[in-house]
């Protein structure tokens, strides 16, 4: 009984066990309901699935369900940047323990009532929790931004190494505190929309909008809520990142503060597609300044990768292949920041493309066209920054050696892989026709299937091995909860 | 050999391989753009229409759900063509109508006249003036008919698929020169589900019994998994070597009102120069047959996945 406790405790408590929670809740998610689309369609496993666990899938239903499906897989994503902030920052212990406990039942209740209503017959009992669960997710973050205040005395950077104010203040905790407000606000502003059409009891997917010549001010608002949650939960896991590499110094000094203008501009621009037509023109200089900050992260992560790994082989004048072997070494390490880099081929840039070229080129294709590059878009976002986050997830988790190879190059090659072949596909009547593109549309499909594939395998045998250690009376998760204990 | 240098050996044979199969599959990728798909096998064995092309269906007057959501929409009294317009129908229209100097031939595209349409200045709007304008590209190696003689043909084998590359400018000619008109969005959805609240014409869940989409595995499938049209009305419960189809009409009696091809509808919205596209085709997968889903492009669109079918009014 009282191992069991433990575990428990080791699960529900410490931030590593409520990450690997929530990551393992979300690999279970994805792996069933991954099931029910794209080829596994054909493969005839959707039916297999829908059978088995007794699901009740009404036509009509199709995007209430996918959109209840993106939530539920987001609140735990979100849950996990919440542990993650926690445990990065200073705080009280208790308020940590608040902040996460709310934040745990929360997205736990929502997710699992959110799925049981939308998946398996509309029993409104789940609704309701579904909204419970949301309401405690959001007094969750209501608790985080009053535990981030920057303004306190308590939490004065007093290392000039970092940024911070004249007065002391510490602007990378601002910038966080920045982005947990902004989450509330773009949160209550999808929650207004979708209260609306939920009372109404309809539902629609942002990209089947686009060419509609009026949309309404609540079509509006849940296309701005939808695009500045994706960004946040971006400068969320950057900021993260940040703090795993110990980002200081100059760079530091300059990104903070223009990590913190931009994410304000960017929420304000998202907000003003309610009211503005120029909302576009507001939310690219807020990514300008996120992306640069962004960038001087990357420079400092790689810097320091290099000069580290230098420094451990005890090379004083290292050549230019040495420095290029140094840094990449570390997988997770170097692929949390590649990621990144590599987000601007495959979503930015392409984003920009269209953005720019939309009258000419993508609003000549016909919608179901257009619909296939933004959905594209969105989910090559969402993958790239769960890759990064499981770089660091890989590494919490203590994986060493040549596991830490082989799970760090799978995720980075393998994602890369698929995100090219699904940049490839969405583009593709760029460069061919529907009539003569087979070849293109098989090639690409076995490139996103093989990479996601792999991803998926290498992401189940990192859970399988810590659940597998959950078993061991003193493997590494009594360690670490021993760990944590002391440290508190 | 030393482990260390076994290791570095093997790590390099890996890398190697994986760069090798990258390049592979972006060279495979690539030399098979745009090469036309090889010939069905269903082309040569099954070339006559499940339906009669000829024939009309009766829609009465009154309201009926439309949508996903189901607001209740009312239509007057109509006629629509029981199946899509045949590519056999369209060749023998156009060597009339090229005779008649209704279309012209600039270069290998067919023109025709057209009205244009009331410009709002709508953002994204792009203005259709009075003129001539694309009814179908015959150069193009996805059109199924030919120029022949003094007239058009049909390519063997797909007299009785329905007519695709067919812009909205040439469904629209091609109905009215036969007294009809196109559907409107609301006439072709209650067409499709009559007045209950149906996903598909034929009730409710789809299999590849039932029509022609993405992966549906018919017999107009090509070995490299091109899906290519059927003929009309070919989901009627007849049975096509192994493959065996259910009678998937709708409530009045028409066939392939999701997918196969997706139709042309007639409708023109304010702020807006897109028409309007429904039952989803050969290209798209199974929720996008569904009565109410939409596809929109610009009327100069001509796809291997669309064609049409009229209505005429009932007095």
């Amino acid at each position: 009984m009282r191992s069991l406790t433990d575990r428990l405790r080791y699960l529900f408590t410490s931030t590593r066990g409520l990450v690997l929670l929530a990551i393992g809740l979300v690999a279970l998610v994805t792996a069933i309901w991954s099931s029910l689309s794209g080829p596994m369609v054909e493969w005839g496993v959707k039916d297999f699935v829908v059978r088995t666990l007794g699901m009740r899938l009404v036509e009509a239903e199709r995007e209430g369900r996918i959109i209840t499906l993106y939530h539920a897989i987001a609140f735990a994503v979100v849950a996990v940047l919440v542990y993650l902030i926690t445990a990065a920052l200073p705080m009280p212990a208790q308020r940590r323990v608040s902040i996460n406990g709310t934040i745990t039942v929360g997205y736990i209740l929502a997710m699992f009532s959110g799925l049981i209503f939308a998946y398996f017959g509309r029993n409104w009992v789940f609704h309701g929790l579904f909204l419970v669960g949301q309401a405690l997710l959001f007094y969750g973050g209501c608790l985080l931004a009053v535990a981030l205040w920057p303004w306190g005395q308590a939490y004065r950077q007093t290392d000039p190494a970092y940024a911070r104010t004249r007065g002391g203040v510490d602007l990378e905790r601002t910038a966080f505190f920045v982005m947990t407000v902004s989450t509330l606000g773009s949160a209550a502003l999808g929650a207004i929309a979708g209260a609306f059409f939920g009372n109404g009891f309809q539902s629609f997917l942002a990209e089947d909008l686009v060419r509609e010549p009026v949309k309404t001010a609540l079509q509006k608002a849940v296309i701005g809520h939808l695009h500045i949650m994706l960004t946040l939960i971006c400068i969320a896991a950057a900021l993260i990142i940040g703090r795993w590499f110990d980002f200081k110094g100059i760079l530091h000094k300059i990104a903070m503060p223009m990590m913190i203008f931009g994410t304000v501009v960017i929420t304000v621009g998202a907000w003003s597609v309610v009211v503005t037509p120029h909302a576009h023109t507001i939310i690219y200089v807020g990514s300008v300044f996120v992306m640069l900050a962004a960038l001087l992260l990357v420079i400092f992560g790689w810097g320091k990768l290099i000069r580290n790994r230098v420094a451990e082989l005890g090379l004083q004048r290292p050549t230019f292949g040495q420095k290029v072997k140094a840094l990449l070494h570390d997988p997770l390490r170097f692929g949390a920041l590649w990621q990144m880099v590599y987000m601007n081929f495959v979503v930015s840039g392409v984003g920009i493309f269209m953005a720019i070229r939309l009258d000419e080129i993508f609003r000549v294709w016909p919608h179901r066209e257009e619909r296939i590059a933004l959905t594209g878009h969105w989910h090559a976002l969402s993958f790239l920054t769960a890759t990064i986050l499981l770089c660091y997830f890989a590494d919490m988790m203590g994986l060493r050696g040549r596991a830490r190879q082989w799970f760090g190059w799978v995720l980075i090659l393998a994602s890369d892989l698929a995100l090219a072949g699904a940049t490839v596909f969405s583009m593709k009547r760029l460069f061919v026709t529907e009539y003569g593109q087979q070849a293109v549309v098989n090639g690409t499909m076995l490139a996103i299937d093989f990479g996601l594939g792999a991803v998926l395998v290498a992401l189940a045998l990192l859970l399988l091995w810590r659940l597998a250690d959950l078993f061991r009376p003193g493997g590494r998760w009594a360690r670490e909860l021993a760990e944590e204990v002391a440290k508190e | 050999m030393k482990p260390g240098r076994m290791r570095g050996r093997i790590r390099g044979r890996m890398a190697a391989a994986i760069v090798t199969a990258a390049v592979g599959l972006l060279g495979m990728t690539l030399t098979g753009c745009n090469v036309e798909p090889s010939p069905p096998p269903g082309l040569t064995l099954y070339t006559e229409a499940g339906a009669d092309p000829e024939a009309w269906a009766r829609v009465p007057a009154g309201p009926f759900p439309m949508g996903r959501d189901g607001v209740e929409v009312t239509t007057g009294a109509f006629e629509i063509m029981v199946t899509p317009v045949t590519n056999a129908q369209y060749a023998r229209y156009l060597t009339e109508a090229l005779k008649a100097g209704q279309v012209i031939l600039d270069g290998d595209t067919v023109m025709g006249f057209y009205p244009g349409d009331l410009f709002r200045g709508g953002k994204h709007e792009k203005e259709y003036r009075a003129g001539y304008y694309p009814h179908m590209p015959l150069g193009d190696p996805a059109t199924r008919i030919v120029r022949k003689g003094d007239g058009f043909a049909v390519k063997p084998g797909y007299e009785n698929h329905p007519v695709t590359m067919v812009t909205w400018f040439g469904a629209r000619a091609y109905c009215e020169a036969i007294g009809g008109r196109l559907p409107t969005e609301a006439e072709w959805e209650k067409a499709a589900r009559g007045t209950d609240r149906r996903p598909y014409p034929w009730g409710d869940g789809i299999s590849p019994a039932h029509a022609n989409y993405y992966h549906s595995k018919d017999p107009f499938e090509t070995p490299e998994g091109y899906s290519d049209t059927t003929p009309v009305g070919f989901y009627n419960g007849s049975r096509y070597g192994d493959f065996l189809t259910v009678n998937a009409v709708s409530p009045y009696g028409l066939y392939d009102m999701a997918g196969n091809v997706a139709e042309w509808t007639a409708d023109i919205y304010p702020m807006t120069h897109y028409r309007f596209l429904r039952g989803g085709s050969k290209a798209n997968y199974g929720y996008d047959l569904r009565v109410w889903s939409r596809n929109s492009a610009v009327p100069e669109y001509a796809s291997p996945n669309v064609g049409f079918r009229c209505v005429r009014d009932v007095r």
